[in-house]
């Protein structure tokens, strides 16, 4: 499949607007539908869309594996950090209010940094779990 | 959607029952479309018919392609899981009507999440990351085990090759 001139042609366009698109998706989420779960899997296939039509090894120089095994920790290292910044400043554990001086600009801020982690882990499984395959499946070239 | 389920039973090629699969993911998520449910379709498009898709080929390109013949008579497991639907749909009679603003549902805590203290317009955002932030944080937890376990799993073989190969060769 990687031979392919249309798909990796098209692939080529299409791949930026995925990620655009998951990173509306991310930031958006506050407005619209969506959020860190779901960025993070559009991530992901985006980036899986780019081994399919060029092979594995050459996303593996975009996202190397150290790489993608730091996301999958420091995602869920990011959210309970965030529970523990609510800690920090005087409040319960998970509790956003208390982040800023505005209780509102708080809750926006907590909510921000705890879909970012979950976006960085689910996009982290969702790549390692493909490079997983793909290198016991000989998909490499 | 009735059709692609029972094509899904039907089929014995497996690359097709994951196509089909597919197609019964996408249609669920129109039908969570039309529920107003847009998050959950989101997730079900992304997750179900496409990353679920593409790992399910991953897996098959490692196996044979035809299911096997089964082994044992279906009879049993059939009962089971038509005694099953058969008492989910009778519970779900119960169920009050779909848009009913009395339902149990939307008494208790959900007047409190309308008021959007945390003043997000999207209510699912801040019902998932605000005020159920703990179930969020363990549903990310389970995501990092998973991916945890599976690189466990997967990647000792990897490095045992070249080991065994380098002994090998020592000797």
């Amino acid at each position: 499949m990687s031979n392919d001139l249309v798909l990796r042609v098209i692939g080529r366009l299409l791949i930026p607007f995925i990620l655009l698109f998951a990173l509306y998706v991310q930031f958006h989420g506050d407005f619209g539908p969506g959020g860190g779960f779901q960025a993070g899997v559009i991530i992901a296939a985006g980036l899986i869309f780019f081994a399919l039509t060029h092979g594995v090894n050459t996303v593996r120089k975009v996202v190397p594996d150290w790489l993608v095994e730091t996301m999958v920790a420091s995602g869920v290292l990011i959210y309970a950090g965030v529970g523990l910044a609510g800690l920090l400043f005087g409040g319960n554990y998970l509790d956003y209010f208390v982040l800023d001086h505005n209780p509102v600009h708080g809750q926006h801020r907590g909510i921000f940094w705890v879909e970012v982690g979950v976006a960085t882990t689910v996009s982290g499984v969702m790549l390692k779990i493909y490079y997983m395959f793909a290198s016991r499946s000989g998909l490499e070239d | 959607m009735a059709i692609a389920v029972f094509a899904l039973i039907l089929t014995r090629n497996l690359f097709s029952v994951i196509v089909l699969s597919g197609i019964y993911s996408f249609l669920m998520a129109t039908i969570l479309v039309a529920l107003d449910a847009v998050d959950v379709a989101m997730t079900e498009a992304s997750v179900g018919a496409g990353i679920s898709t593409v790992l399910l080929l991953g897996a098959l390109h490692l196996c044979k392609s035809k299911e096997a013949k089964p082994v044992h008579k279906p009879w049993l497991p059939l009962a089971v899981s038509v005694s099953t639907g058969a008492l989910l749909v009778y519970g779900a009679f119960g169920l009050p009507e779909f848009d009913d603003p009395a339902a149990p549902i939307h008494q208790n805590v959900v007047p409190r999440y309308m008021q959007n203290e945390t003043d997000v317009p999207n209510v699912v955002t801040a019902v998932l990351a605000s005020f159920r932030g703990y179930d969020t944080l363990g549903e990310t937890t389970v995501v990092f085990t998973a991916g945890a376990g599976l690189i466990a799993l997967l990647r000792r073989r990897k490095k045992a090759a070249p080991e065994g190969a380098r002994r090998k060769g020592e000797a």
